[in-house]
């Protein structure tokens, strides 16, 4: 993927904007920097933003993309917003439960559930 | 497998260089019909092992080499990274579940490949992680 394309799918549904990964395979430090640098853009022009994460295309992520997110996570917290993520592969979800970032981040099955869950 | 690695790929310290070595590990693998969570820890695991020795061990000095010896039995998949950083003392990793650091952004690597993988070894004062992922019969 060109490095200059968006790497996101960022669309705006009423308050709520939601964020699909373009990337099969969130590993390499150049496309998570741009990954978070995308998404921080998002929430710096956002009062109170409320975010959904979608994970549907989502096969691997290293521990630098959890911490991207949790970056992510603080940033939202900081504008007094909400954050949502969802429609995380098994595997992945594993991943975020091993490390117990399944107990920071709520996290929901799909998306609908995921929009219905913000305040 | 207590014979020396069979396979050895030498790479700069370059992040760019990661996807390869880990699609010949991965090929090496698909020939002994590891199934798909093994696949899955293997990658995680090797990916985390080569960006901790590009990044956190030669400190990406693309001058600074990071060597990459495998070998992959239908019992086994073993695969030993090792950098040429200073080290470090992975018993001195701080746990990155504690509620005091569960918000650091870095630090999951090593948890990670030890929760993936059957074994992980450290060697060479740190500068060698090897990893194994031991087949389910």
């Amino acid at each position: 993927m060109d490095p200059k394309e968006s790497r996101l799918k960022v669309t705006q549904d009423g308050e709520i904007t939601k964020v699909a990964f373009l990337d099969r395979n969130i590993l390499e430090e150049a496309s998570i920097q741009q990954i978070g640098d995308e998404i921080s853009s998002l929430i710096e022009h956002a009062t109170n933003p409320k975010l959904l994460l979608n994970f549907s295309n989502v096969e691997h992520l290293s521990s630098a993309a959890l911490g991207t997110l949790i970056t992510v996570n603080n940033k939202v917290r900081q504008k007094g917003g909400q954050l949502r993520l969802s429609n995380i592969d098994p595997q992945i979800y594993e991943v975020f439960a091993i490390t117990k970032l399944n107990k920071l981040f709520q996290i929901h099955d799909n998306a609908q559930q995921a929009v219905a869950s913000f305040k | 497998m207590s014979q020396p690695l069979p396979n050895k790929l030498i790479i700069p310290s370059q992040q760019t260089e990661v996807p390869a070595v880990v699609e010949a590990v991965l090929s090496e693998v698909a020939k002994h019909d590891y199934d798909e969570q093994a696949r899955f820890a293997i990658r995680l695991a090797l990916d985390e092992a080569l960006i901790n020795a590009i990044r956190h061990g030669n400190c990406c000095d693309a001058h600074k080499q990071v060597t990459v010896e495998y070998g992959v039995t239908d019992r086994e998949c073993r695969i030993a990274i090792s950098d040429e950083g200073c080290g470090f003392k992975p018993d001195r990793l701080p746990d990155c579940t504690r509620p005091e650091n569960i918000e650091r952004p870095h630090g999951r690597g090593v948890m990670l490949m030890k929760a993936y993988m059957s074994e992980v070894k450290f060697s060479r004062r740190g500068r060698t992680v090897t990893l194994v992922k031991r087949r389910k019969d």
